[in-house]
């Protein structure tokens, strides 16, 4: 029997961007929230003198520990579904923080666009142009509306940028100038004039002057220290939620954080939750917590299993295209090149999200109508500070070991600089999320399970996104250009990024999606399910921004339910 | 500033080529005992001198440093020589620098092997076992401690059959032909693929060469010198927007943590 706790307003599960965002909106308005962590706590001065390649970038020291839970995998329904045994493809985040700790900080916004895919697509370049598996939705809402939920995620975090033609239009300045320009990323930038296009310095949370935010938390200058990605920040210069918003919670007197707490379950009637039941890690005791709303912030893949295992909506059946839990499983379609130069560049200095970026082949910001695929990509050079385990660059046609492989991988490894396209990811009916019948996690709960590959649509526009990136490689005048344009089937191993999208995706109906604009379940008014699971396709950017906008947006939506309890609309 | 920031790096007398040239010539005894003999040439060239990797370098106190020669995992002898002929060839001593036995990673290996690594216990490790497809990731129910001491016995085996010699008598080519072979997943293992062991080989001999020296591999630093990489440095405020490129004396934990 789970031993009862002492009832509160709200239960939040999972506290990382999404669920500090919440905690901060509601604990500042003086609601009751407890926050429910499965990950043990943590403190800034962890991060102080961490410089330790192999242990956060090689052996994932801050991710998720896969022994106690993991996910499975295949690319199609004729496989066998196998656990995700090692981390490779996707880090994911755990502990208090979650995955904002380790983030590298690139903060675009999706493009009015991705919000009304389906729509402007249709107008543009009619029905016929969306391929008949693809199920390509409107998102409930649009750009406009959560313009200014956008302002106060970037208002918060401190956003150092400047503004583009090609990218959203945005109702007020960053509130930091721009990254200092390094130069690879002038080399870059004067490429791409020369070639047309509309380079921008990257938006980045890495700051690039102190900044304090409206809650009165302040984020210091980025020194360009290097170890971003996969550590914490040295100097609390990258904006995490330790720094802003779970602080700015926690200082109200409103926001219990519990840690070691994994929540197996929400209770739900049929119509209404009442509270989740979680586990403490640290004995195997269970809980009840009791709640007048839950909000599920655990990140895709928790978010999707946490509803399936607790009979919430209906489950996404690929053979009848309908239900909606688990649909739409989305990710980044990546494409890359390699330029070989003469020239020594200081690229052992970097921060995550210190970069060069283009538009142009992003969204609909360039014609498709005789192109054999939609959206884009975003491009981008980033000096994120190369380190010497992960980063053996060799020209093709180098042994892979021995003194050849050793001897060039030093002499190229300040002479290459890499060009990235993240492109978008739309949706396919036969990539989603169910749960595993095999595997089971340390608790005997079902793994969830993934089926997802690579789709014609995705395999154009990476060859599209890796010519242009050749182009611009060309421009830039490096001796030989690396790169592949097939991006043959997704391989869970290599590393490409941390951006899950979809799950438990927003709309404005009930028969093809789980959540409202809101982030409010269709089939339970008193549970928001909040995060990039919401997305019903992925953009060519990183999620986080939208995520943040989402989470405020859903905050706003909570509060109007506490006053005014009902499906909000 | 790219300039003060290399004059202040001048100031302390550690540029590189300051360096080596200031040294001279010294043989430390850096691999230990008989058992490695003939390997005992931890030196590097540059510009025609010699010197030993481990002078004049306070961040590394040279004592403490041999006592942690030691294996902690492989019982046998036989088989840790194995590895370390094995090591030597994915990262050999060469013109631009030492090579795998230099850097102590045969240790670094064994000591990984020891401990969380080598045990996989932060992956999930739960059956049931099948092969899968390429696309899966591993699959194996092995642990890497497993893996490593059935993959160093193969080497031998081979080397045996094939030669009728030990794998680390062997001469330089003929150790390649047995890898290139393992690499290829040309040789028969259970349980695990022989290009499984190899990728596992090849990876962690590329951490031993350039992972913070805690680890035990990186010796004094020496593999992130040969690629010119100046460790865990506090901040490149000053260098981000320099056009010269600016080398400075490797940091490691050690400084930041004493
Ligand atoms: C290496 C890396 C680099 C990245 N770089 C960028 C970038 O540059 N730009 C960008 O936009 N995005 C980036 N991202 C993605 C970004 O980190 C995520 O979008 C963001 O952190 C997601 O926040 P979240 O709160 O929704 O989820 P998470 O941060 O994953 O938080 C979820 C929390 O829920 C907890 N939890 C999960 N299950 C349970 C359960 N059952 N019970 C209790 N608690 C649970 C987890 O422990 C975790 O703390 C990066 C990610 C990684 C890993
Ligand atoms: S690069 Fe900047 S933001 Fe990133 S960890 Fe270093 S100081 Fe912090």
């Amino acid at each position: 029997m789970a031993t009862e706790l002492p009832r509160k307003q709200v239960a939040v599960v999972g506290v990382g961007w999404s669920g500090g965002i919440i905690a901060s909106e509601l604990a500042k308005a003086g609601i009751e929230c407890i926050g429910l962590e499965r990950g043990s706590e943590r403190k800034i001065n962890d991060f102080i003198m961490q410089k330790d390649e192999l242990r956060y970038a090689v052996r994932y020291e801050l991710m998720q520990d896969l022994s106690k839970e993991t996910l499975s995998f295949r690319n199609d329904r004729d496989m066998r579904a196998l656990p995700m045994r090692q981390m490779g493809s996707f880090l994911l985040g755990t502990d208090l923080g979650g995955a904002g700790i380790h983030w590298n900080g690139q903060c675009p916004r999706f493009f009015p666009y991705d919000f009304e895919i389906r729509s402007q697509t249709i107008d543009r370049y009619g029905e016929d142009r969306i391929p008949e598996d693809m199920n390509l939705q409107d998102w409930g809402i649009s750009y406009d509306e959560i313009e200014e939920h956008f302002s106060h995620f970037d208002d918060t975090i401190g956003t150092s940028g400047e503004d583009n033609e090609m990218t959203a239009e945005r109702s007020s300045d960053f509130p930091t100038p721009p990254m200092k320009k390094t130069p690879s990323i002038r080399l870059f930038h004067e490429a791409a004039e020369n070639l047309g296009l509309h380079p921008y310095m990257s938006a980045s949370a890495n700051l690039s002057e102190a900044y304090t935010n409206p809650d009165g938390k302040t984020i210091n200058q980025c020194m360009y220290c290097s170890f971003c990605e996969r550590f914490g920040c040295d100097y609390q210069a990258k904006s995490d939620p330790l720094i802003t918003v779970i602080p700015t919670a926690v200082e109200t007197g409103n926001f219990e954080i519990r840690t070691h707490a994994n929540v197996r379950s929400v209770s739900y009637d049929g119509e209404r939750t009442d509270g989740v039941y979680f586990v403490d890690t640290r004995t195997g005791e269970e809980f009840f917590q009791p709640a007048d709303l839950v909000i599920l912030t655990t990140y895709v893949m928790n978010n999707t299993r946490l509803l399936l295992q607790s009979g919430i909506g209906e489950p996404f059946d690929p053979d009848t295209n309908t239900g909606v839990i688990g649909k739409n499983y989305c990710y980044q379609i990546m494409a890359s090149a390699q330029g070989f130069f003469d020239q020594q560049f200081n690229l052992y200095a970097g921060a995550g999200a210190l970069g060069g970026q283009v538009d142009d082949y992003n969204a609909d910001n360039f014609d498709h109508s005789d192109l054999d695929f939609l959206h884009g990509g975003t491009i981008q050079l980033t000096q994120t500070g190369i380190r010497p385990i992960s980063t053996n660059p060799v020209p093709p046609g180098t042994p892979n070991w021995g003194s050849e492989f050793k001897q060039a991988s030093a002499h190229h490894f300040y002479r290459t600089l890499s060009l990235g396209s993240q492109g978008a990811s739309l949706p396919y009916r036969y990539n989603y999320l169910d749960l595993d019948p095999t595997y089971t996690d340390a608790l005997g709960d079902p793994l969830l399970r993934m089926t997802y590959n690579f789709t014609e649509q995705d395999r154009n526009l990476a060859a599209h996104q890796t010519a242009r990136l050749e182009e611009i490689m060309q421009e830039m005048g490096a001796n030989e250009v690396a790169s592949n344009p097939d991006i043959g089937d997704y391989n869970i191993m290599p590393y490409q990024t941390t951006h899950n999208t979809g799950g438990v995706i927003m709309g404005a109906e009930p028969e093809t999606s789980a959540v409202n604009n809101y982030l409010q379940m269709w089939d339970c008014e008193n549970l928001f399910v909040v995060g990039a699971s919401a997305f019903p396709h992925n953009s060519g950017y990183n999620p986080t921004p939208t995520v943040g906008a989402l989470s405020y947006r859903a905050a706003e939506g909570i509060l109007q339910y506490l006053d005014n309890p009902g499906p909000l609309v | 500033m790219a300039e003060e920031q290399n004059n202040d790096t001048k100031a302390d007398g550690v540029t590189r080529r300051d360096f080596l040239k200031n040294s001279g010539l010294v043989v430390g005894g850096v691999v230990g005992g008989g058992l490695l003999g003939g390997l005992i040439t931890n030196t590097f060239m540059d510009d025609g001198q010699s010197v030993s990797p481990t002078a004049n370098n306070s961040d590394e106190p040279q004592d403490a440093e041999q006592l942690t020669k030691a294996r902690m995992f492989f019982k046998r002898a036989e088989d840790f020589r194995v590895l370390s002929a094995a090591v030597e060839r994915i990262f050999p001593e060469d013109d631009i620098g030492p090579g795998a036995i230099s850097l102590a990673i045969p240790y670094f290996i064994d000591k990984q092997l020891a401990g969380e690594y080598g045990f996989n216990s932060r992956e999930y490790m739960e059956g049931p076992f099948f092969e899968g497809a390429p696309t899966q990731g591993p699959q194996t129910g092995m642990r890497r401690r497993e893996v490593f001491l059935y993959g160093v016995s193969k080497l031998q085996e081979i080397a045996q059959s094939e030669h009728d010699e030990s794998f680390f008598d062997l001469e330089g080519e003929a150790q390649d032909e047995i890898l290139g072979a393992f690499e290829q997943g040309e040789v028969d293992m259970t349980g695990v693929t022989s290009d499984a062991f190899f990728a596992m080989l090849r990876s962690s001999t590329l951490e031993g060469a350039y992972s913070d020296p805690v680890y035990g591999g990186n010796l004094n630093m020496d593999g992130w010198r040969m690629k010119q990489y100046p460790g865990g440095q506090m901040a490149f405020f000053d260098v981000i927007e320099s056009e010269e490129f600016v080398e400075m004396e490797p940091v490691s934990l050690h400084a930041h943590h004493t």
